[in-house]
């Protein structure tokens, strides 16, 4: 049955989008529409028996076609895949809500558009679900091929540019993975990253392989100094496509970093280069918090606070605590579920108004209530206030800085929060309270489709409500924490 | 010199290359070749990983390096198509924020 | 029966105000009636809980809710006698303000905006008041930061979204050093409950300079919002948002949550045994001391009513931290008493000065010359409240100076009777010019800005001044009845000193 529901995962969203690309032009709407909606909510529905296996047995593997390692593929499940399914199939469903108001199955450019989207679905599932380092480097691809096409989709000169630019860093970036991935199979004539981690010892070979892995990764997931490509790409990217974008793709390569660092070399005590990561992470939060500031579109600000936000994610590595642990993925989430409402919001916004320039914003508290309202919502997660998800991952980071002496590390994050609370205000000030008001904006062409405000806001109050309800989160991370973590 | 380093330093070489062209190249085609020929280095050190062993190459690494090319090709081919509608869109196959200083090929 | 009201009741205290500021808000800007109907049951049903809940706990009972934010880690609400001290004072201001602020924003814009907050921002303050632990306190300080900020700027000019910038600056740095040493204190001693006699006091650790530290941080956190000296830029500043926005924000929201939250550190985490021990309780008298001084002096130099009246709160407010710190029952009685007494007493003071600007356009000090004949009853009752702030009595402001004098000299702690003495005179200097250019000198020809506006309208505002004037009067003239503050404060503080 799991093994049903795990192919499901990733064979749905492919062989659906093969069906969108087969149906006839002239099919209309009903058929192409049923497709896309039966693969977004179909995620939701094929996670329950896995989640259920997960809590009931703990991890388990699958071996893909009865072929077994080395040779063989194999899938693994356990608490953090399983978190990261999860968020994954709730942000897509939810934001397939915009899509598909922005994207009509029956145009030209919905059938363009859905067949890339689910092929990032697809892979995207398939990545989360492997545990075999060659299988990661394709699906790793097959999602970033899918994102550049998406944010391209529309043939706007700067995303065409910012699409490119992405292209060629990403291209260069799995490059170094692959070499890794070759140095590490010529040192243990195995591609399974938990049978690599057993027979590798830090030697210089094995750590040269991990630090080209870990540098292509890096620049894949954005992670400052290498972040150069993200801004471009998320802020110009059509809306669902930035949401997905800020909220799934750069975190599935951090992922594959923790499962590298944590799970394929977790004893090797890379202390000086776990620090650095550190150091790049609280680099990153103030670099990305001091550029949100100065920017001059919504869409942008929300950019930069992603890479931001996303050195956060780099603090477990000094940390290594099982608390750090637990605050960086309760992050990563309310961080995915808060930021991918943040860019719907700013979708809708902006293609009422036709621009997101943040002085045209005036007034819209009045015109539309609930975007700016989902914009606040998210952004109290966003900045870590109580009560919300980033509350609770920022409280678990603190914790586990506290526990180390990490004062370094406290002032970061709290730091981190205080410029972050700059610019979310930054925002509602510009979107509520702009001293040129004067009553309602007249800019305002046409509503945002009704679905796509209440889609957002949902995923904010997810944001929310994710401060609530860590008990069984906290409780399969407490059950599925990496090997070795104290 | 053994085979080995020979293929090893080559395929540094190769990469070296590589990563200089694609820092200096202007023109996206460029930058694309170059991109190549850091991915042909790396196939060849992973080809180099495989053997020849005394009980003949290890399949793997083989196996490895054609879907790599074949993945390299698609990328190859999704970055040309982006190119071109960056040439029709801009008139320019250059990634310059102002494209008027830098030189204009037809791509 | 019982059982489930003492698990709920706390959690729907909160609830009420935070449901009918969503509730505003999707009703939107145009149902004005149905809002206000909402606005004023709410508040009253809001009244009500807090009785009973006030009932339970003099019963002996202490409603409780509590649910896990994390394993280990509650939030819990929670009736004790000193957080029912804020509840109430919150409810029945909450009622009172929102009569005359339906009234004052009749006739302006983004009122759904306004009401919304307004609500959300009580349902923080009554968070505040019965957050069982540190964490639980810290999450409605933060939610409390978060609703006022769109009250301070509502206006939405250029100066309100500059003191709205200023306000985050400050609330939100305070907060950080708030969270940091929560972080520390939890650390150290794990998540625990607020405790009569201080968390910390059976603490066994060698820890002296990190617990000052932890205080320092965590003083440096409420003292923000209570305004102490060298925090305290924000709030006159402040001043550019509405009257009533003002009068709450004043008299109970935030620089109270601030005030408080001291009294909790002082009395429920760190205890006062503890408190002595580590030396801290002299100098955080001092800081008291001083703010009441600072305050005193600057009130005396603005020219603006309502500034005139920011500075004074600020002077007012560290009246509560002097009694505290000061320790001992009967200066720690002044402290807490003062707690409602300078709410009633400011939010009066507040009310009128609104009055005055919305109605004649008076806002600064020279053009109140004469109002006394204009303005009979709202004069009558701005007199009250400088009276009270001033120390005389029968009102409610001479209890609290007398018990803080009285337990200072209990105490030793005679230097504080000459602080006292001090600002008295410096409050009669600021505030007896103000009454005698009312009451004494003659009327101007033109008001700078006469607005007409309807009976009802005028009869809600000087009618919820006069229930605020009223209120501060009968707390001190029946100081001594069984359901007065100071009998209420007084039982809280036989707890602290059995």
């Amino acid at each position: 049955m799991t093994g049903e529901a795990l192919a499901g995962l990733v064979f749905l969203p492919l062989l659906a989008a093969c069906a969108v690309l087969a149906l006839p032009s002239r099919s209309g709407r009903v058929p192409g529409t049923a497709i896309v909606v039966l693969s977004l909510v179909g995620p939701l529905v094929l996670l329950l028996p896995i989640t259920v296996a997960l809590w009931t047995k703990g991890a388990f593997s699958l071996q893909l076609a009865g072929f077994d390692r080395p040779l063989g593929i194999v899938w693994r499940v356990d608490a953090l895949a399983l978190l990261l399914l999860w968020l994954h199939a709730v942000v897509g469903a939810l934001v397939g809500v915009q899509a598909l108001a922005s994207y009509p199955t029956a145009t030209d450019r919905g059938r363009r558009f859905w067949p890339l989207w689910l092929l990032l679905s697809g892979g995207m599932n398939a990545l989360l679900l492997s545990a075999d380092l060659f299988n990661l480097y394709v699906t790793l691809e097959l999602v970033t091929l899918a994102a550049i096409g998406l944010i391209a989709i529309d043939g706007k000169p700067a995303a065409l540019k910012a699409a490119m630019r992405y292209l060629l860093l990403a291209l260069m970036a799995s490059l170094l993975y692959l070499l890794g991935v070759g140095l590490i199979y010529g040192q243990t004539g195995t591609l399974d990253l938990y049978q690599a981690g057993q027979t590798l010892d830090p030697a210089l070979l094995p750590i040269t392989a991990l630090v080209l892995m870990l540098t292509g990764l890096l620049v894949k997931s954005a992670i400052f100094p290498l972040h150069i490509w993200l801004p471009d790409a998320h802020g110009n990217a059509p809306g669902p496509v930035s949401a997905i974008l800020s909220a799934m793709v750069v975190k599935v390569s951090i992922y594959i970093i923790w499962r590298l660092w944590f799970w394929m070399a977790p004893a090797w005590e890379l202390m000086t280069a776990a620090n650095l990561l550190g150091v790049l992470g609280a680099v990153a939060i103030f670099y990305g918090s001091i550029l949100a500031l100065s920017q001059k579109r919504l869409k942008m600000i929300i950019a930069y606070s992603t890479v931001a936000q996303l050195g956060y994610l780099m603090l477990v590595f000094p940390l290594a605590s099982a608390v750090a642990f637990q605050g960086a993925v309760y992050h990563l989430l309310s961080h995915g579920l808060a930021k991918a409402a943040m860019f719907m919001a700013a979708a809708n916004i902006l293609l009422s108004l036709g621009t997101d320039n943040i002085k045209r914003l005036s007034g819209l508290d009045q015109r539309l209530p609930m975007d700016v309202f989902t914009l606040a919502l998210a952004g109290v997660s966003i900045m870590g206030l109580p009560p919300s998800g980033g509350f609770l991952g920022k409280w678990l980071l603190l914790t586990a800085a506290w526990q180390q002496d990490g004062w370094a590390w406290m002032v970061v994050i709290v730091a981190g929060g205080l410029l972050s609370a700059a610019y979310v205000f930054r925002i509602l000030a510009a979107t509520c309270f702009h001293p040129k008001a004067a009553g309602h904006n007249r800019n305002i062409k046409a509503l945002p489709p009704a679905p796509a405000s209440i889609a957002a806001l949902a995923l904010a109050l997810m944001a929310i409500i994710a401060g609530f309800a860590s008990a069984p989160i906290l409780g399969l991370l407490e059950a599925g924490l990496p090997p070795e973590m104290p | 010199m053994n085979s080995l380093t020979l293929y090893v330093m080559t395929a540094s070489a190769l990469f070296g290359i590589g990563v200089y062209g694609l820092i200096i190249a202007g023109h996206l085609l460029r930058k694309l070749l170059a991109l190549n020929l850091m991915g042909n280095a790396v196939f060849i050190l992973m080809v180099t990983v495989a053997g020849p062993f005394e009980h003949g190459p290890d399949p793997v690494p083989q196996a490895l390096v054609l879907t790599g090319i074949v993945i390299a090709v698609s990328a190859t081919a999704l970055a040309l198509a982006l190119m071109v509608r960056l040439y029709r869109e801009t008139g320019r196959a250059t990634l310059g924020d102002n494209d008027g200083d830098e030189e204009v090929d037809d791509g | 029966m019982t059982q489930a009201l003492m698990l709920w009741l706390p959690l729907l205290t909160v609830l009420v105000s935070a449901v009918t500021g969503m509730v505003i808000f999707i009703l939107g800007e145009k149902r004005r009636r149905l809002r206000t109907v909402l606005n004023l049951s709410a508040a009253v049903v809001k009244l009500a809980l807090v009785g009973t809940m006030g009932m339970l706990v003099l019963a002996g009972h202490t409603p409780e809710f509590r649910i896990a934010l994390l394993p280990d880690l509650d939030l819990v609400l929670r009736a004790d006698a000193l957080s029912m001290l804020f509840a109430t004072l919150s409810a029945v201001l909450w009622l009172i303000t929102t009569i005359y602020a339906v009234a004052y924003l009749e006739r302006s814009p983004d009122r759904a905006r306004f009401f919304g907050f307004f609500s959300l921002c009580v349902a923080a303050t009554m968070g505040i008041a019965m957050a069982g632990n540190l964490l639980t306190f810290f999450i409605f300080y933060e939610l409390l930061t978060l609703t006022t900020w769109p009250l301070v700027v509502h206006t939405g000019t250029s100066q309100a979204i500059a003191a709205g910038r200023t306000y985050l600056r400050y609330t939100l740095t305070g907060s950080a050093f708030f969270l940091i040493g929560l972080i520390w204190l939890y650390g150290l001693t794990g998540p625990q409950d607020f405790v009569v006699g201080g968390t910390l006091a059976h603490f066994h650790g060698n820890a002296d300079t990190v617990l000052r530290v932890i205080f320092v941080l965590l003083v440096v956190g409420m003292g923000v919002k209570a305004a102490l000296v060298g925090l305290h830029a924000w709030l006159p500043q402040a001043m550019v948002a509405p009257a009533p926005v003002s009068a709450l924000l004043h008299a109970v929201a935030v620089v109270k949550a601030g005030a408080f939250g001291l009294v909790r550190v002082v009395e429920d985490v760190f205890g006062r045994s503890l408190l002595g021990d580590l030396g801290l309780a002299l100098p955080l008298m001092l800081v008291a001391a001083t703010t009441i001084l600072y305050g005193s002096v600057l009130a005396l130099r603005q020219q603006d009513l309502k500034r005139r009246l920011a500075y004074s709160t600020v002077s007012q407010v560290s009246y509560i931290v002097l009694g505290v710190s000061i320790g001992g029952p009967v200066a720690t009685i002044g402290g807490l008493v003062h707690l409602v007494h300078q709410g009633l007493m400011k939010i009066t003071l507040f009310f009128c000065a609104g009055i005055f600007a919305n109605l004649l356009g008076v806002r600064a000090i020279g053009q109140l010359d004469g109002l006394g004949s204009r303005m009979p009853w709202t004069s009558a009752c701005f007199t009250i409240g400088a009276f009270g702030m001033i120390g005389l009595p029968p009102v409610a402001g001479f209890i609290t100076k007398w018990y803080l004098g009285a337990g200072a000299i209990a105490v030793g702690q005679t230097w504080v009777v000459a602080v006292l003495i001090a600002s008295t005179l410096l409050n009669a200097a600021y505030f007896l010019p103000l009454v005698k250019r009312i009451w004494l000198h003659p009327p101007p020809e033109h008001w700078p800005a006469e607005t007409r506006i309807s009976r009802v309208e005028r009869g809600a505002m000087v009618g919820s001044a006069m229930a605020a004037a009223a209120l501060s009067l009968l707390v001190g003239v029946f100081a001594s009845h069984p359901l007065s503050p100071l009998t209420w404060v007084s039982g809280i503080v036989m707890e602290y000193f059995p």
